[in-house]
């Protein structure tokens, strides 16, 4: 066994941790160019963002569709996942299953589909990014979801918890509230800090059906202004860092897994 | 017997609504594009479409999509493996390979618009980089008798997305190099084996299906990025989701059956890496622990 670490190992961290930093750093530097003279420092671009209200009209919206689909994927998700868990243990592999398809669906083929399929149903759903959007997004949130979910349960005894709760007299609703959800918090919270960092990145679907979110947004002042644009990426990346190392936060001591949201 | 099959079926009541829900927001769009490629102008039924797809123009753009993908999947997943194995084996401190993992959950999940613009003021023309390397050590990226760079190109689009393809790999193949037994490696060694010879005959053979599982979903990650190359690209370079975007959000006179048509090609696509991916799924779980 070794006492020091090799060289080699030392050169390649140093480039995994070029590649990820630099960007980061030339996006700050960029964002404290002046307008007027190319050259540092200023902080007008930050200033320039937070006075635009379309920032924060956009940066609500997206906001609220984050907690809309969250609300909806738990109240979809945990009782589904866990009468599978308690009562048909057979069918844990179909939901996996499903749990594959958006890998094969993406969202420009999902929106595709969405667009053509709900042409000409009310306005209060196809035009309505609290409809539309959020139906959409659901579906995108639901592998990781579902992956937390499924690793939160299988770390419970799900059946000595049910009958315990019951043999004491508690209703199916108090069982879920009381004794099943407190014990797959962490599993319900990373879930949805993941669909949290979804929503607040999802430029596709957004943009197809032509709704103005917090990405849609950002893309606008992109192709508009350079350097409030650095100063809105910077922002936009916060969001994740926050959304991500909350995941992390609640997800100490449990085993760690494979998360990524992916909205490129 | 008799009882025992009604409480079934009642059973299954519970899943109606999630089954319910995946049908209308997930099946039913999926079949739609499906069916829609199949269908002209008038929705009779035609090939017309699945012809088109044929046109130079749109060959083009899934060997652009399917060399960008295989490009950034290949490349990533050398330097993830690099990366994460620096990071696991003997000698490198623990708080290292915990970094790293917080490190690429997070980066794995930057992407879309603010990452196009951190490349963009990164290695534009007036990037940080780009002017760093001009008055330092004179190179000049987008000299057309140079390096001749640019971000808004294939390349340009390359380096991005290894901004999230190199981090996914990490994360999924970190688990598989944690499988390798340090016993295995000792046992070679005591056997005579130089480092070549385990790497040769032990090691890789054990990492090699998660290793192409992983790039397969890497392949995936990149084949179906919209957001990162249009904003770099303003949409110009023309991969197949930007084609498909264009039919919604440019000029172009709309066809949607020909838009359902690209879509289903790259259903195609992804279905068949799906196929090879979970059989390596499944033998790559023989290591894990």
């Amino acid at each position: 066994m070794r006492k020091h670490i090799a060289p080699t190992a030392v050169l390649w961290l140093v480039i995994g941790a070029a590649y990820f930093f630099i960007p980061l750093l030339a996006t700050f530097l960029f964002s404290l160019r002046k307008a007027s003279t190319g050259h540092c420092c200023s902080l007008a671009a930050y200033g320039t963002i937070v006075h635009n209200h379309e920032f924060w009209s956009t940066l609500r919206l997206s906001f609220q569709l984050s907690l809309e689909t969250i609300a909806i994927s738990l109240v979809l998700f945990v009782p589904t996942v866990y009468w599978v868990h308690l009562k048909l243990p057979r069918l844990r592999p179909v939901l996996a299953f499903f749990a594959l398809i958006p890998f094969v669906v993406p969202p420009i083929v999902l929106v595709v589909g969405l667009l053509d399929f709900y042409k000409g149903t009310p306005q209060w759903y196809y035009g309505s990014p609290y409809g539309f959007l959020a139906t959409a997004y659901v579906i995108l949130a639901f592998p990781y979801m579902f992956f937390s979910l499924d690793a939160g349960f299988r770390a419970i005894d799900v059946h000595t918890l049910t009958e315990a709760s019951q043999s004491l007299g508690a209703s199916w609703a108090t069982t879920m509230l009381r004794v099943i959800l407190p014990n797959i918090r962490a599993a319900a919270l990373g879930g949805a800090f993941l669909a949290l960092a979804i929503v607040m990145g999802e430029f596709t679907i957004a943009s197809l059906a032509a709704f103005h979110t917090f990405p849609t947004f950002i893309q606008y002042v992109n192709e508009t202004q350079a350097y409030p644009a650095a100063a809105v990426s910077l922002m936009s990346f916060g969001i994740t860092w926050l959304a991500m190392l909350a995941l992390l936060f609640v997800g100490r001591g449990s085993r760690s897994r494979v998360q990524v949201a992916g909205a490129h | 017997m008799k009882l025992g099959r009604r409480r079934l079926s009642l059973v299954w009541l519970g899943t109606v609504p999630f089954f319910l829900y995946t049908l209308f927001f997930l099946f039913i769009p999926a079949g739609n594009v499906i069916a829609g490629a199949f269908k002209d102008t008038h929705d009779h039924w035609s090939l017309t479409n699945i012809h088109d797809l044929f046109q130079t123009q749109y060959i083009n753009a899934y060997k652009t999509s399917i060399e960008i993908s295989l490009v950034t999947a290949l490349i990533g997943g050398a330097l993830g493996i690099a990366i994460a194995y620096a990071a696991i084996r003997d000698g490198t401190p623990r708080w290292v390979r915990s970094g790293m993992t917080t490190f690429s959950g997070v980066a794995a999940n930057f992407g879309g618009i603010p990452l196009a613009f951190a490349f963009i003021a990164t290695l534009g023309s007036v990037g940080i980089v780009t002017q760093f390397l001009d008055n330092v050590f004179g190179i000049n990226l987008y000299s057309p008798t140079g390096v001749n760079f640019q971000i808004w190109t294939k390349a340009g689009v390359e380096v991005t997305y290894l901004y999230f393809q190199m981090p996914l790999m990490i994360l999924v193949i970190a688990p598989a190099i944690d499988g390798l037994r340090r016993e295995w490696r000792e046992a070679a060694s005591n056997l005579g084996a130089s480092s070549w010879q385990y790497w040769r005959h032990v090691g890789l053979p054990i990492l090699m299906p998660s290793i192409l599982g992983a790039m397969i979903l890497l392949f995936g990650n990149s084949f179906a990025a919209y957001a990162t190359a249009y904003s770099l690209t303003s949409g110009a370079l023309p991969l197949v989701p930007i084609v498909i975007g264009n039919f919604y959000t440019g000029d172009v006179l709309s066809n949607p059956h020909l838009a359902q048509a690209l879509a289903f090609g790259m259903f195609v696509v992804l279905a068949a890496m799906m196929l090879l991916y979970l059989p390596l799924n499944r033998r790559a779980s023989r290591w894990t622990r």
